[in-house]
């Protein structure tokens, strides 16, 4: 199939192609639900920043009403209210400093090193959160929603940590060996949901949730047998991951950041070139933008989803051997912990695509690294951070909200979506 | 994101035409024939003979006691899987010439499938398999997925996709657990439950209906947010003065009169708390009002064709906002269960994926009610089963066993239990 060219290649043509190219045909408008996905990676990084403001304020407050201090000052709000805003300024801002300096740079640190430690956390942390991210961003683009990262990651681990523990090479087969069968083992897992939504139409959000449950019992079973198990241990543990299957580290022993942060950046300029600049990629753009338009184009659109799932759950497989091979070079059952989970909001705040999942990956990161520092430094419990990741994407979804609180004027019809679509016609 | 109904007109297309010969769908015979040799050559032909299992009937509670019963395990599962072949060639011959057959024999074989493992996992132990307890606990395992799916069914029905029902279940359970310990009256807790679940479901409607949000994330991302907050709250507020905010009473076990009395029935049926009941109620008159009333109709209208509806002057958006709304307060209902219902704490992400279940078993139930209800029997029998079995002694990991039910949707939405077909308009947004 010939692919005409797109004007703007990082933004999925509108709804006018299929309509415009397919004119003796029946034209069926696209799924609305791709137009609001669309709508929603569209929109400007005004709302994003916004977004993040706004929920650290909600948080705040939050923050705030649970803090035992603002709750004594409350007592008597109404003779001295100064009191309970400044003991909701104290709360909160030795909060969020603490979260910023689990997270970016400790400047109570009396060494440069121990300075810079929180930052190197945040980059580990978020290398499992880009990986499975850059994955679900594809699946977006492409109009499916998967939400099976969590059993894809867990899938991969599981195979990275098979061929960790059995097989005994040289570190330059070993190490590589083990990725490939993190790559394989994730991508296996998503491609059930892609050949099933393919074959027979079954709800890819069904069977993801589904395949995460399954992936979830699956290894917790596995960790009970030869397979996986440390032998002669009783607990569900499985063997320490020899050196020669180990991603190696980055700074030095005193930093637990390895290379599995290349490997993010790698996948990330990947799925940049696989999304922006390749046959492929176009193809499941197209099929994210309407499966209409592009099966009259001569597209298979359920070998799209296959491949589609293929790819991302490829990814996420390779967000779990970053786990086992260079995090915790240990494989429990709690591998995953909820990184298939976030790396949902981290794909959507990035808008799907790789540099924004990188960023939002970081930033997702650093919430998480910082709200372990801020839970021991302060007391607030880091289950605060998963409010903030929470508001942040749903403010995100939703920018007439944002604009409505911060009395923004709605944007106006853009002049560049009229030429667009003539040059859509032209070039169809 | 894509609903795959539309997405896929070439496949529709057959049925649509309605030819007097389609072709005839092999699966469900094929699917009963491989379960029936399976459980013939597992649980009958391949263990060893002459051991027994026994099943206790009677609990100690009954007025009409029962002796346990005691069979030969090879020979019963032998029987039993011979039956459920017998069903499966009855199921082949009407499938051949094309007649349909009713819910009675998926329901038959699965009994006799269920019960040829359960002699054969219970041969030749000493601990007999309380039969009884095994159902009362099913039910009681299934009260969250049946309010759950019920909740998911009711907001699809009018084409909102409830993802959230887990955060509105967690968030049922917290209210009631607060509510109940301070009023220190588990009827209190019964009632703030709901009221949790719907400011979830406001929630819900807020981004999916006004700020047309894709409805999927929307669910995913408030699960997060009400884990999230709920989280927070239990390692501050709740953690701090426990006793006061988080040690909610258990709702009593009311017994019916005589109806409790009726072997295996009564105990299962009607010993069970108020909660068990107010499900029944609600599970008959959303099958009554969804399919026989007005009210009903609108509903399903909205959710099919959304453009007709308003075109004969329903409200789409109204009609679609109440009846999330309404949805998500029986799925806090539901959540009830956790807490007051149990008689426990609550505990952080005490759901433990119990929403993704109830959705699960509401597309087993073909976004039916009483459907829903089977389908999440079917689940809690088999949660249950685990842990009866696990007192027993399994020959199965546990982990296994668990799976299953994941397993069975897997299938059945792929379609091999037959055609599952979601409400048209669900998850697309009405803009007029």
């Amino acid at each position: 199939m010939s692919t005409p060219p797109l004007p703007d290649p990082e933004v999925p043509p509108p709804a006018a192609t299929g309509t415009a190219a397919v004119t003796t045909t029946d034209e069926k408008p696209p799924p609305q639900g791709n137009t609001v996905m669309r709508e929603i990676l569209s929109s400007g990084w005004l709302v994003t920043v916004l977004a993040v403001v706004l929920a650290l304020v909600l948080s705040g407050v939050l923050i705030a009403a649970a803090d035992d201090d603002v709750q004594a000052a409350l007592k008597y709000f109404f003779s001295q209210p100064m009191d309970t805003f400044a003991a909701a300024w104290s709360a909160v801002s030795s909060a969020y400093v603490a979260l910023f300096q689990g997270a970016v740079f400790d400047t109570n640190a009396e060494t440069f090193t121990a300075a810079i430690k929180p930052l190197t956390e945040t980059m580990t942390v978020s290398i499992p959160l880009i990986l499975a991210g850059l994955g679900l961003g594809i699946g977006f683009r492409a109009g499916l929603f998967n939400i099976g990262a969590q059993g894809q990651i867990i899938l991969g681990a599981i195979f990275a940590g098979w061929v960790a523990f059995h097989l005994d090479l040289p570190a330059y087969l070993h190490l590589p060996l083990a990725m490939l069968a993190a790559i394989v083992g994730g991508g296996l897992w998503a491609g059930i949901a892609g050949f099933l939504k393919a074959r027979t139409g079954a709800h890819e959000v069904i069977v993801t949730i589904m395949l995460n449950s399954i992936a979830v019992y699956l290894i917790a079973y596995l960790l009970t047998t030869p397979v996986l198990q440390n032998p002669g241990s009783t607990n569900p543990i499985s063997p320490a991951v020899p050196k020669s299957a180990q991603y190696p580290l980055l700074l030095g022993d005193s930093f637990r950041l390895h290379a599995g942060f290349i490997v993010a950046i790698v996948a990330a300029i990947f799925v940049w070139w696989l999304m922006g600049r390749s046959t492929i990629g176009f193809k499941f753009r197209a099929v994210g933008a309407n499966p209409h338009a592009a099966r009259t184009a001569g597209i298979s659109v359920n070998a799209s989803y296959v491949w589609v799932m293929l790819v991302a759950g490829a990814l996420a497989g390779l967000a779990g051997s970053a786990q086992v091979l260079g995090t915790d070079k240990v494989l429990t059952a709690d591998v995953a912990a909820s990184f298939g989970f976030d790396a949902i909001t981290v794909a959507l705040l990035g808008r799907s695509k790789p540099l924004g999942t990188f960023f939002a990956g970081l930033l997702f990161g650093a919430l998480r690294a910082g709200g372990f520092a801020m839970q021991a430094r302060t007391g607030t419990p880091i289950d605060v951070v998963l409010v903030m990741q929470s508001l942040v994407v749903l403010f995100i979804a939703a920018p007439p909200l944002v604009r409505a609180v911060f009395r923004l004027p709605a944007p106006g019809p853009r002049k560049a979506r009229a030429a667009r679509s003539t040059t859509k016609e032209v070039a169809a | 994101m894509s609903a795959p109904t539309t997405d896929r007109p070439a496949a529709t297309a057959p049925d649509e035409a309605a030819k007097p010969l389609a072709p005839i769908s092999w699966k469900a015979p094929t699917g009963y024939g491989v379960f029936s040799v399976l459980s013939l050559v597992l649980f009958g032909l391949l263990p060893d003979s002459g051991r027994e299992s026994t099943f206790t009937i009677s609990t100690s509670k009954d007025f009409f006691q029962i002796d346990p019963i005691t069979v030969p395990s090879k020979s019963t599962a032998i029987l039993l899987s011979l039956i459920a072949l017998g069903l499966a060639v009855f199921s082949y011959v009407e499938t051949k010439n094309r007649r349909k057959v009713g819910v009675w024999l998926p329901a038959i074989f699965g009994v006799c499938v269920v019960m040829a493992f359960l002699v054969w996992a219970d041969a030749g132990k000493d601990s007999p398999i309380p039969l009884t307890g095994l159902l009362q606990g099913s039910l009681f395992l299934a009260i969250p997925l049946v309010f759950g799916a019920l909740s998911g069914l009711l907001c699809e029905r009018s084409g909102i996709i409830n993802v959230a029902i887990e955060g509105q279940l967690l968030a049922g359970a917290f209210l009631a657990a607060v509510v109940a310990s301070i009023t220190s009256s588990a009827y209190a807790g019964l009632i703030a439950a709901p009221i949790a679940g719907a400011l979830v479901g406001a929630l819900l409607v807020l981004f999916s209906i006004k700020y047309v949000v894709n409805q999927i994330i929307v669910g995913v991302v408030l699960n997060v947010l009400v884990i999230g907050v709920t989280s927070y709250l239990f390692s501050t507020v709740l953690k701090n003065d426990a006793a006061r905010y988080n040690s909610p009473p258990k709702l009593p076990t009311i017994d019916i009169p005589v109806l409790s009395q009726i072997p295996v029935i009564g105990p299962v049926l009607f010993r069970q708390t108020v909660l068990v009941y107010v499900m029944y109620v609600v599970v008959a008159l959303l099958q009554i009002f969804i399919f026989r009333s007005r009210w009903g109709l609108r509903l399903r209208a909205v959710g099919e064709h959304p453009k007709a509806a308003d075109t004969v002057g329903i409200k789409v958006n109204r009609t679609r906002m109440r009846s999330t709304i309404l949805g998500s307060a029986v799925a806090g209902l539901g959540g009830a269960f956790f807490t007051v219902a149990a008689g426990l704490a609550f505990g952080k992400e005490m759901t433990g994926g119990k929403g993704f279940i109830a959705l699960a078993a509401m597309i087993l139930g073909r976004w039916n009610p009483v459907g829903a209800l089977a389908a999440a029997l079917l689940f809690g029998f088999s949660d249950n089963l685990q842990v009866v079995l696990g007192i027993v002694g399994t020959p199965i990991p546990s982990q296994i066993m668990l799976m299953t039910p994941y397993v069975v949707t897997i299938f059945a939405v792929a379609g091999l239990v037959g055609r599952v077909r979601p409400p048209a308009s669900e998850g697309i947004p009405y803009v007029k």
